[in-house]
């Protein structure tokens, strides 16, 4: 389990970076099956003013934007040039995207094969029925939880024993396992021209391959803010309560330590956020 | 005693190889996947042993489309009203690309033009357009989904390329199919050039595969290849061959270019473009 969370996190920085290495080459998104190659519903792209100087736009429903410097015009290794996304956050940095493909292929692999270890792992496991299943009783308490300032949302939950996930966390976490990552997926899996032959009803289901490739890029933003606001969760809640080198420790290692457990820190099962066995219970 | 040995001692080997597959696969995977976060995709790029992984990872999703999809399987075909106006050309689009008498030629409807169909066949023929235009011809509208993430819809002419190999015979030792090309890759890049391109026989004898001489109801325009391209409709629009002047009947991977299979593998491209 603690496997698949860190291969997932690099899997999806190297999905996202030779993701939009292979938007470069066409950094323009349309909806239904065809590219109307006028109205698309973002465009990034450069031009230059009445003095020559360059500048990048970036258009979406047709509202343009001066995006200099980031999005349509960049500078890669020191020289300024016309790129929609800029060097460092492509993979590679300069335009090839060949090699850029190669790796989201590749990449893509991993990030499906831990998908499925983990939502096997989990089912299997009762991951999802005990510990991200909401509970009847639970559903009213969505507002206190989001209500409630973050430095009073105790990692301990329900239990004084061991930290459970709130509703908002088993609601965020459910979207993320079972409908987030499988559409990214999927709307990746309908862009192939062989499955979309061989399976129709995949592109149908998104509207057309140019939604789809829309679809596939709105997602993955929805991912890298669900981590952003993920982490930024972990590090708050570790500052404001069980410390932060607590809950990074047991993003990667599975162990949290419960505060305030006289006889260790250390030795109670973790629960949800941090899915595992206590320290205490380490095999040798 | 012998035989209990080698049944246990397999068993440890087993687990511990399992176990040390395990930790370096793991470590591998952290140390490529922290070097490539903290800038060292490129140099990772360009290294030839991870090249090769990106290669075998080509051949891998190869192999699971074809074990995994009906290779009967048609693209779906659109209606009149779903075509697109302009069409998008890809590739070489103009004359630039093209040897200087080309465009003389294409004036007089390629009248001296022709298809050469050799290699491992029982009759090597010699085509004209004429001879093209005789046979059973196939009409479809499809999707073309350019490499660079576009899609542009059009409707195809041209006999089955199955039509015309069941015509010339194929040796049973034939495996794949090269298409010849008049266009040139520009002189700069590597002198002259031609394009060439080549696809396998599961898709060569598909049903939509076909040799185009007329798109969207009229002679192929010279920026899609006139007088007459391939289509390869489960397959990316770069392996849509253009300006086609020979096919070579093959019983092993060609090994012309840089022997990747054509023009654009040869600049790193996949060979099967089915992704």
């Amino acid at each position: 389990m603690r496997a698949t969370h860190v291969l997932n996190a690099i899997a999806l920085a190297l999905l996202l970076m030779s993701g939009l290495q292979i938007f470069n080459a066409h950094p323009a998104l349309y909806w239904g099956e065809r590219s109307d190659f006028e109205r698309p519903i973002l465009s990034i792209s450069n031009s230059f003013t009445a003095e020559g100087r360059p500048v990048g736009i970036t258009t979406i429903f047709g509202v343009a934007f001066q995006t200099s410097g980031v999005l349509g015009w960049s500078r890669l290794n020191g020289r300024p040039g016309p790129r929609a996304f800029p060097g460092w956050i492509t993979i590679p940095s300069i335009q090839d995207l060949a090699t850029g493909r190669l790796w989201h292929f590749l990449v893509a692999w991993l990030f499906a094969l831990t998908g499925v270890v983990y939502l096997g792992y989990s089912l299997a496991g009762g991951h999802f029925g005990r510990d991200l299943l909401p509970r009847s009783g639970e559903w009213r308490h969505v507002g206190r939880v989001l209500a409630t300032p973050l430095s009073h949302q105790t990692v301990e939950g329900s239990s004084p024993e061991a930290p459970r996930y709130n509703i908002v966390q088993k609601l965020a976490y459910l979207g993320l396992t079972l409908i987030l990552a499988p559409l990214t997926v999927m709307t990746g899996l309908a862009l192939s021209p062989a499955i979309g032959a061989a399976a129709p009803w995949l592109i149908a289901m998104f509207g057309g391959r140019q939604s789809a490739r829309t679809l596939h890029f709105a997602l993955t933003w929805l991912l890298l803010l669900f981590v952003i606001v993920h982490v930024a969760m972990v590090v708050l809640t570790g500052i404001l309560g069980g410390g932060l080198i607590n809950g990074v420790r047991s993003m990667i290692t599975g162990w949290y330590a419960v505060p305030g457990n006289a006889a260790s820190d250390v030795s109670r099962p973790v629960a949800p956020a941090t899915a595992g066995r206590a320290i205490g219970e380490l095999e040798p | 005693m012998r035989k209990r040995a080698t049944r246990v001692v397999p068993g440890v080997g087993r687990r511990r190889f399992l176990a040390s597959g395990a930790a370096s696969g793991a470590g591998l995977l952290f140390t490529g996947g922290a070097a490539a976060l903290f800038g060292g995709c490129d140099r990772l790029s360009a290294a030839p042993s991870f090249r090769e992984l990106l290669q075998r990872t080509e051949a891998l999703n190869q192999r699971v489309h074809r074990t995994l999809l009906w290779r009967g399987a048609l693209a779906r075909e659109y209606a009149e009203s779903d075509v697109s106006t302009p069409f998008r050309p890809n590739g070489s689009k103009d004359a630039s690309s093209l040897p200087p008498d080309y465009p003389a030629r294409a004036a007089g409807g390629f009248a001296d033009w022709h298809l050469e169909v050799t290699g491992p066949v029982l009759r090597p023929t010699r085509y004209s357009l004429a001879d093209l235009r005789q046979l059973p011809a196939r009409t479809q509208i499809t999707r073309h989904d350019c490499v660079e993430g576009w899609s542009c819809i059009g409707r195809w002419t041209g006999p089955q390329l199955s039509t015309v190999l069941s015509h010339v015979g194929l040796h049973p030792d034939a495996r794949f199919i090269v298409f010849r090309c008049a266009d040139e890759r520009p002189r700069w890049v590597r002198g002259v050039n031609r394009y060439y391109e080549s696809i396998d026989l599961v898709d060569a004898l598909h049903a939509q595969t076909i040799l185009a001489y007329e798109m969207n109801g009229a002679p192929l325009p010279l920026a899609h290849g006139a007088p007459l391209r391939l289509r390869v409709e489960r397959q990316l629009g770069y392996k849509m061959a253009k300006f086609l002047t020979a096919i070579e009947v093959t019983d092993r991977f060609p090994t012309v270019g840089r022997g990747r299979g054509g023009t654009w593998e040869d600049d790193g491209y996949e060979w099967y473009a089915g992704i």
